[in-house]
């Protein structure tokens, strides 16, 4: 970086890269708004104008926003509302109620907060309410007395909406939907899940009260459009105050994301899962290496970091166990092999290993069984075997029937990575039949 | 994690933002974790810098999960919230520990007596707005596999703290599973997974050697290590408890030099005296049978050489003498198959083709399948064949079945309101009923099928 060192006129590289890290991190770590969407442009456009006639003309609307996880559905919702609430009138009239399924877990708690968003506390002070509808059409009455004559649309968003559903009578969602079917207050119910099969989870008379409007955000991304995402994610906005290393920067990222072997490993991720989450993981990654004693991204980043986003869990727990655990993974992979997966108890598998040991006549593994059996149970507190539903607490711990949790090519190919491992374990790991 | 051979030092260059001065003192703490801390760090950022929402650390108990991130956390003065799900056994207290550690006292007072998930999220929220994070907030979560059994909720809303609050936050779950385990039904937001690799054997060498005994050389020290790590670092991976081995049976390592019987250069001859007391350690102390204490206490006594007293706790049980015998009635009816009765118990059984009764195989051994349940009058027929004078079927002998399985000894199997034919399982392992049966002379053996 001699060259940029040079030139007096722009800032230190150590600002410049933290610079960088804080654009570039807000962006994958926070989920800053992106300015539009590529991906999604019809549904954006169908949602903005639904909102905007309820927020404009007081229209009431319900409406579904379906997709899996990581595809952008909250994205999209921001996304509108920010252009939604650039409109001055909109801005002033439209009240918004957030709810998140996670969090509002029955309809007493949603009720309050509810309450609490729409700065009614006072006016609802304490009163004792019938029942809950009573309480919702109290709520949305005293909207109608607000500054203007009319009443103020009020948006509902409800986050992992399937939730909701499980409430009890689903009181929540029958009352938000028949307030949007009636001529009452404007209301918009916009509800977001990863759940494709939402609506056979909601009860009849909720159902019918529903418009049956949903967006579907399923990624139709195609890997040219995907490559252009990881680009435009990692590249520099205008706005970055060192224009010249933005521009440095950008063009490094274009020269960086051309690259065969990067191709190659996006090309794999994107086999594997095509969602943002995932996606920002791996990004992350490779710019947390970024420093000023590395200040690019260059294809070995990607590369260690796809490794690490690839790596197998379990494979790497199976790395620190002892031999002693090892041996007794072997063993119940060879029970695995000979009686087809059916499940097997400590008894078993000791005789197993003990038949091994014979075989070997060699007395370093020659353990007493309680060592082998706290060995077992370490295996089970790490969940690497599973004891069998409706075996009961009755039984004796030796004859418990387990599972293993475990793929055999995951046993080989931490065998392969053991260090130090015997030969003699692992030629017995490796033949078929113990 | 490691792909280049020398760990790269943590320095200022690589994580700016932070002191040099500190970062040497963290260095210094972390021995042989040098890659992680350094990965960890570089994913934090600079302390005012966004991170990932969630960063889930698993790796095997004792490979410096909790120290790395309190370490860091600490000397680095970061805000942050540390928090043991096994203390917390209730949301409700992990709230509140939240909010102390963050916002002190005052926030975590406002929360109401059983605050809810959106108590939480709109106190925290409140009081956010209120101090805006100029540092990232950390919360970390040390046995995090014991979330899993609280609120349904509680794991996805970490998870997606950061977006919920809208704070610059990130929480760190440590546990010893893997993620795979964790994941709700509909799924969650992925949190990023760093796996902590366990210690090597030279690693385990280099650390445990660090808290050498003052008036010995390093090198005797290293030495005893090396003897320790070659006895039990088969078994036991764990540095915790091989740090405890170590620290237990040191005194006794060193009695010969103590006692002027051997120099500290004499490896081969300290060798041969500590090797069994470590093997013997193995059987006791590491299987928890005795105590610490109980342990330094044989050490110092240690004249009787006799075989090893009978460890497990099991083989003491003193029984009256006819329970013994039930005792062995139930093991044998538990084990034996009920048509082997016959030949076992009958004096004149006609005869058994024998090459039809030895026909077994091992898939149908009962010693790896487990004992099977009998009903009573099978048992009280077992037990008058193998008592030798005639006992009547008195009210005492059933209240002695009835607290052998109080001593859970034998289980119940049937319901317990079942009056007639109760049915039972015999619940003690082979070399209980061995010894049981040495004190009647009764050879059990030559009674068991699976040994025939």
């Amino acid at each position: 970086m001699s060259k940029r060192k040079a030139k007096g006129a722009s800032k230190p590289i150590g600002e410049c890269i933290s610079q960088l890290q804080k654009c570039l991190r807000e962006r994958l770590c926070h989920n800053r708004i992106p300015s539009q969407l590529e991906a999604s442009e019809a549904q954006h456009k169908h949602l903005l104008g639904l909102l905007q006639r309820t927020a404009n003309n007081g229209e009431s609307n319900s409406v579904l926003i379906i997709g899996p996880r990581g595809s952008g559905k909250t994205a999209l919702l921001k996304c509108v509302l920010r252009d939604l609430l650039q409109e001055k009138e909109v801005q002033k009239n439209l009240l918004q109620v957030h709810l998140n399924g996670l969090l509002q877990t029955d309809d007493r708690i949603a009720l309050k907060e509810i309450t609490r968003q729409l700065n009614l506390e006072n006016v609802v002070g304490d009163k004792v309410f019938g029942s809950f509808a009573e309480n919702l059409v109290f709520l949305l009455e005293a909207l109608k007395k607000g500054d203007r004559s009319t009443t103020r649309p009020v948006l509902f968003v409800l986050d992992e909406f399937d939730l909701f559903a499980h409430h009890k009578n689903q009181t929540l969602l029958y009352n938000l939907l028949d307030v949007s079917q009636s001529a009452q207050a404007p209301v918009a119910v916009v509800g977001l899940t990863c759940r494709l099969d939402v609506l056979e989870l909601l009860e009849k008379r909720v159902k019918s009260r529903f418009s049956h409007r949903q967006i579907h955000l399923l990624s139709t991304l195609s890997f040219t459009q995907y490559l252009e995402q990881v680009a435009s994610q990692l590249s520099l906005p205008d706005d970055f105050p060192d224009r010249e290393f933005a521009l440095d920067w950008n063009s490094s990222m274009r020269r960086f994301c051309e690259d065969k072997s990067v191709e190659g490993i996006l090309q794999r991720h994107f086999n594997s899962s095509k969602d943002f989450c995932s996606l920002h993981m791996l990004l992350m990654l490779c710019l947390s290496r970024i420093s000023t004693v590395n200040p690019t991204i260059k294809p070995a980043d990607i590369l260690e970091a796809s490794r690490l986003c690839f790596s197998d869990a379990k494979s790497n727990m199976l790395h620190g166990l002892s031999i002693l655990e090892l041996c007794l993974v072997i063993a119940m992979k060879h029970l695995n092999d000979v009686y087809e997966g059916e499940p097997f108890n400590f008894q078993m598998v000791h005789n197993e290993f003990k038949k091994f040991l014979q075989r070997k006549s060699s007395s370093v593994y020659n353990f007493e069984q309680p060592v082998v059996m706290k060995a077992f149970e370490h295996l089970q507190q790490l969940e690497l075997i599973r004891p069998v539903d409706g075996s009961s607490a009755k039984t004796q711990r030796e004859y418990q029937l387990m599972n293993l949790a475990l793929d055999s090519s995951q046993i080989i190919e931490a065998l392969h990575k053991y260090p130090q491992c015997p030969t003699d374990i692992k030629q017995w790991g490796m033949s078929a039949f113990g | 994690m490691s792909s280049s051979p020398l760990p790269p030092p943590l320095q200022q260059q690589r994580h700016p933002g932070y002191e040099e001065e500190r970062l040497r003192r963290v260095a210094e703490q972390l021995p042989c974790r040098e890659v992680q801390a350094g990965m960890l760090l570089s994913l934090m950022g600079e302390p005012q810098q966004y991170s990932l929402p969630c960063i889930f650390i698993y790796g095997h108990r004792a490979s410096g999960k909790s120290y790395v991130v309190n370490v860091l956390l600490k000397e680095l003065e970061l805000p942050h919230a540390t928090i043991s799900c096994a203390e917390c056994i209730t949301a409700a207290l992990l709230f509140e520990q939240v909010l102390l550690a963050l916002f002190g006292g005052d926030a975590a007072a406002t929360l109401p007596r059983y605050p809810s998930l959106s108590d939480f999220v709109r106190i925290y929220r409140h009081h956010r707005s209120r101090a805006p994070a100029e540092q990232t907030r950390y919360i970390v979560l040390e046995k995090a596999e014991l979330l899993r059994d609280m609120d349904a909720n509680l794991l996805s809303v970490l998870v997606r703290l950061q977006e919920l609050v809208e704070d610059n936050l990130t929480v760190l779950l440590l546990s010893e599973l893997v993620w795979d385990t964790f994941r709700p039904n509909t799924g969650c937001l992925e949190p990023l997974p760093l796996h902590f690799p366990d210690y090597t054997k030279a690693e385990l060498h280099q650390i445990l050697s660090r808290d050498r005994h003052p008036s010995y050389s390093a090198d005797l020290y290293a030495s005893y290590i090396h003897i320790l790590l070659g006895i039990f670092y088969a078994v036991c991976r764990d540095l915790r408890e091989l740090r405890h081995l170590a620290a237990l049976n040191f005194t006794k390592f060193c009695e010969p030099v103590t006692e002027g019987k051997a120099k500290e250069s004499d490896t081969h001859k300290l060798w041969r005296n500590i090797e069994p007391h470590l093997k013997k350690a193995m059987q006791t102390v590491y299987l928890r049978e005795v105590s610490s204490l109980e342990w330094e206490k044989m050490q110092q006594v240690e004249t009787e050489t006799g075989p090893l007293r009978g460890l497990s706790a099991h083989t003491h049980v003193e029984l009256p003498f006819y329970s013994k015998f039930l005792l062995i009635a139930a093991y044998l009816a538990s084990y034996n198959p009920a048509r082997t009765d016959k030949r076992f118990f009958v004096k004149h059984h006609g005869k058994i083709k024998k090459t039809k009764f030895l026909k077994k195989n091992e898939k149908t051994s009962n010693h790896l399948l487990g004992p099977k349940p009998f009903p009573l009058d099978r048992l009280l027929a077992i037990f008058y064949s193998v008592v030798d004078s005639r006992v009547a079927p008195t009210a005492s002998i059933f209240s002695q079945i009835s607290s052998l399985v109080t001593l859970q000894l034998l289980t119940q199997v049937s319901h317990v309101d079942q009056l007639d034919a109760p049915k039972y399982k015999c619940a003690v392992s082979m070399d209980f009923i061995c010894a049981v049966s040495r004190t009647v002379n009764f050879d059990i053996i030559k009674y068991l099928y699976d040994f025939l």
